[in-house]
């Protein structure tokens, strides 16, 4: 088949960072295609800074390339230089790998991290020289299939993606390959037959082997087409992580990509409950890594990759059982053979946190960053994110006497049930915490980043209506106007890129045709901001005949059928509901790894249970405990002996061994 | 590079094929990786945030490929060669390879410091290769040569033709030249170079460069020229006899 190599090579001189495209880094691979094997080519569809190290991808390129039966290759989004000279050209998308068209694929698997980068994906089918709509295509063009956190609401592109994947990869992916291999040995004849048969694989949702039917603008049904297609499609779940340890090459870009380091899955899922938080509710339960194979994978992956980073990551890794002893003893091996720093991306925000941070950060202590994610503790306690200010202030102080001078503040702003007490909440919160680091330095600093909430499928505020552009702008300039005399500094998100990604996020079958015309208008990298821009999607909403406020900043009802309704991340949709209400009656909910089950729907219906190490609740912090702590920089951080005794009552805890 | 308790080595290397569209800050940061899987035991500095002690000689761009790149760093003890040319090499990206080591002197001055003379071979596009002589004998018979150059994103004009130490064309069926550029009082850049020869060809030819490969880096000392591994050398009894 073609190697487009020497075409692109001579496009290569005219571009900004020809990098991008050469591939070559360690751990990749130039696999043999074979007419028996199936051939994927696995797309984030995004610039290679931002995709490279997507673990998700680097994972199931691992696991494809082991197997007999198929092989495995990878491909970004062309930056708009490119993109403008493969067109000028005629250069279609190709492979980094063996820099093969994407037309010559059987399978095209896209990465869905982030709504504004739906965009890209149609961009980049079209660039394959494939139909960007499913239903022109035929038995010759790739499958389009895609993955990733967003496919949990598939609806905005189901008219564009043949094949939705729910959940974890690392099992259905094989299920896949067979049908997709067996299709292919047949003579890929029809594409409904093989469209078919993926959707009786479970956790594989075929959008057009479904009737949507609406009442004026709401949609009131989602049915299969035939018998054995299932009515909800539910999402898969790897129960043992400890079967998985991959990437075990972990790729090693030639240039500067975000995340650039080796990273360590600790644990997949989180049970903090966090009411805003998609990741943490479709991911349950909590799976945590063995310890051992935790620190195998570090060693060896440090070993391999010669990287002088590693960064511990999950959704909240400081919750790891014995996070502790885990950075201790990594830390003390690495020492010993040269100087490795340690992260832990997700910080919790309790001094207990700080202490791990500071055995793991001995040099360089610049900047921490924490997420209360609101102003005032009866927020927090809407969106049940328990952290108090007491834990807060105590962890600033700790970071602060332990040499750290910067501190970043992560909020979100248009949270339910928000008003102008929990907005200016953030501005006091700030000023504390600058005013805490002035008595340990002069230079202290603190820096507040507000983004702007926008609600998501599968989470208790699926129903909320998002606020305006305009109330987001009010509360943005609210904040900064509070905080113009403060030395702490304030960023924000564009409240017009939320406004595009409410559009997106919670959307019906009928925004797909917006997206198309966003695409078609130019509107690729919607990520980015120089690329952005709101005109381009309300032309499109406009011209679909779409009201963006009823997408966007309308609260749903109870009644109501939601667009992903027929998909199933384990939740409830009662739980979920009741899970609101409670939010609106400022009634946190703990976590359920440290106190009885509230049945969210996930472990009792899928029959599985949350893996951990040991099922007693991290040391301090009221976070971490449920104790309330002292006002002030004293902290008691207790630190629970290895192996604690179960408590009784019943966690639905099993002890990874 | 300060000897004191270490072992400086001066390293050459080549870089060859799709790997030169990476920039010189990526082939540091590759070379810096690859130190650590090789296990090469590197020197590093003293204080708060400690490095290793690697330097590297002028900037290739990106896109050019090069047989002659070097790099100066610090071991705390002596390494063999072929712990350099082959599992260095093999911690590399595909196409940089170590091609040869020689120990450095104790406070050896830089590469950066020292190297006076870059030499690379262009191949050009927008002519053809009968036609490339004369533009090359015209430009050397001027006594000067004005382009527009881009310095630190302002356009000036500058004279390039004295730091053209020599322009020929080493096969005479190929459009392409070898071009001798000095690195002082400024670098001159092969794209500078490229743009002088299409002033000087006039309308006749829109010549534009096609492919770049540097071949050479020359030290010049007391009126001679010295390939940068022979300058400079160890020579006491810590010497790689290796290295010859």
């Amino acid at each position: 088949m073609s190697n487009l190599w020497p075409r692109i090579e001579s496009l290569l001189p005219r571009v900004e960072k020809p990098a991008r495209y050469i591939g070559m880094e360690r751990g990749s691979v130039r696999p043999e295609h074979h007419p028996g094997k199936v051939a994927w080519l696995l797309l984030y569809p995004d610039a290679y800074e931002v995709g490279l190290p997507n673990q998700g991808l680097q994972i199931l390129y691992e696991i494809l390339n082991e197997r007999d039966d198929a092989v495995a290759e990878r491909s970004y989004a062309p930056w708009v230089d490119l993109e403008a000279e493969m067109r000028a050209h005629g250069v279609p998308l190709f492979s980094v790998d063996t820099h093969r068209a994407a037309g010559d694929f059987d399978v095209l698997a896209f990465n869905l991290s982030a709504e504004l980068v739906f965009t890209n994906l149609l961009n980049c089918v079209d660039l394959a020289g494939v139909p960007v709509r499913s239903a022109q295509r035929h038995p010759e063009h790739p499958l389009i299939l895609a993955g990733g956190h967003c496919a949990f609401n598939p609806e905005p592109l189901a008219d564009y993606v043949d094949a939705f994947v729910m959940g974890d990869g690392e099992e259905v992916i094989a299920e896949i390959t067979e049908v997709i291999g067996a299709w292919k040995r047949s003579g890929r004849a029809h594409r409904e037959q093989v469209l078919h048969d993926l959707a009786t694989v479970p956790g594989v949702y075929v959008p057009s082997m479904y009737d949507v039917e609406y009442d004026g603008p709401r949609v009131v049904g989602v049915t299969p087409r035939y018998p054995d297609v299932p009515a909800v499609v539910d999402k898969r779940t790897v129960a043992d992580l400890a079967e998985w340890p991959y990437p075990k090459r972990q790729l090693v870009p030639l240039v500067e990509v975000v995340h650039d380091r080796l990273n360590v899955e600790l644990f997949r899922g989180c049970t903090r409950g966090c009411r805003f938080c998609q990741a943490g509710m479709i991911t349950r339960p909590v799976r945590e890594r063995p310890l051992e194979q935790v620190r195998t994978m570090v060693r060896d992956g440090l070993r391999r990759t010669g990287y002088d980073e590693v960064a511990l990551t999950s959704l909240s890794s400081a919750d790891f059982s014995g996070i502790d002893g885990l950075v201790g003893g990594i830390v003390e091996e690495q020492t010993a053979t040269g100087s490795v720093s340690l992260s832990l991306p997700s910080l919790r925000v309790d001094a207990f946190t700080v202490g791990v941070a500071s055995e793991i950060q001995r040099v360089r202590r610049t900047g921490l960053t924490f997420a209360p994610e609101a102003g005032s503790w009866r927020l927090r306690q809407v969106i049940n994110k328990l952290v108090t200010e007491a834990d807060l202030y105590a962890a600033v102080d700790a970071a602060f006497s332990q040499g750290w001078r910067r501190v970043k503040l992560y909020f979100l702003t248009g949270l339910p049930t928000e008003t102008d007490v929990d907005t200016l909440g953030i501005a006091e919160l700030a000023t504390n915490v600058v005013d805490i680091g002035r008595r340990y330095t002069k230079g202290a600093s603190a820096t507040v980043s507000v983004g702007g909430f926008v609600p998501k499928p599968h989470t208790p505020f699926q129903w909320f209506g998002q606020n305006s552009v305009d109330e987001l702008r009010r509360k943005v300039s609210l904040l900064r106007d509070a905080l113009r005399r403060s030395p702490a500094k304030v960023r924000w998100h564009d409240p017009e890129a939320s406004f595009a990604e409410g559009i997106a996020s919670r959307g019906d079958r009928r925004i797909g045709a917006v997206i198309e015309r966003v695409w078609r208008a130019g509107g690729t990298f919607q990520e980015w901001s120089e690329h952005f821009s709101l005109g381009r999607w309300l032309d499109a909403m406009a011209a679909e005949g779409l009201d963006p406020d009823w997408y966007v900043t309308r609260h749903r009802t109870e009644d109501e059928v939601l667009p992903w309704d027929h998909i199933a991340a384990g939740l409830h949709r009662d739980f979920l509901w009741q899970d609101w209400k409670a939010a609106l009656a400022e009634h946190g909910l703990p976590d359920c790894r440290w106190t009885p089950c509230y049945d969210c729907g996930v472990c009792t219906g899928y029959a599985l249970e949350h893996v951990v190490a040991a099922n007693v609740p991290p040391a301090g912090g009221s976070q971490g405990t449920g104790q309330d702590l002292a006002t002030g920089h004293s902290v008691p951080v207790q630190l629970l002996p290895a192996g604690a005794r179960p408590r009784s009552g019943g966690t639905g805890a099993r002890v990874a061994g | 590079m300060r000897g004191d308790t270490g072992h400086p080595v001066r390293l050459r290397f080549s870089k060859r094929g799709p790997v030169r569209f990476i920039s010189h800050r990526d082939v540091a940061r590759a070379f810096e990786r690859a130190f650590r899987v090789a296990e090469v035991p590197l020197a590093f500095t003293a204080g708060f945030s400690p490095h290793p002690k690697i330097s590297f000689g002028p900037a290739l761009a990106v896109g050019y490929e090069s047989d002659a790149e070097y790099l100066d760093l610090e071991c705390t003890e002596e390494v063999d060669e072929t712990r350099w040319t082959a599992e260095v090499t093999a911690a590399l990206p595909e196409g940089i390879a170590v091609t040869r080591v020689a120990p450095l002197a104790d406070r050896a001055p830089s590469l950066q410091e020292e190297i006076s003379v870059l030499a690379y071979e262009v191949v050009l596009g927008g002519i053809p290769a009968d036609a490339v002589g004369p533009v090359v004998a015209d430009l050397l018979g001027r006594a000067s040569v004005e382009v527009t150059v881009s310095r630190k994103g302002e356009a000036r004009i500058d004279d390039i033709r004295p730091s053209v130490l020599a322009l020929h064309q080493p096969r005479p069926y190929e459009a392409c030249v070898v071009v001798e550029v000095a690195t002082r009082p400024r670098t001159l850049r092969v794209v500078d170079v490229v743009h002088g020869l299409r002033a000087v060809a006039g309308d006749a030819w829109p010549i534009e460069e096609s492919r770049v490969r540097r071949t050479y880096q020359w030290i010049e000392r007391g009126g001679a020229r010295h390939e940068p591994l022979d300058v400079d050398r160890r020579s006491d009894a810590r010497t790689l006899e290796a290295c010859a």
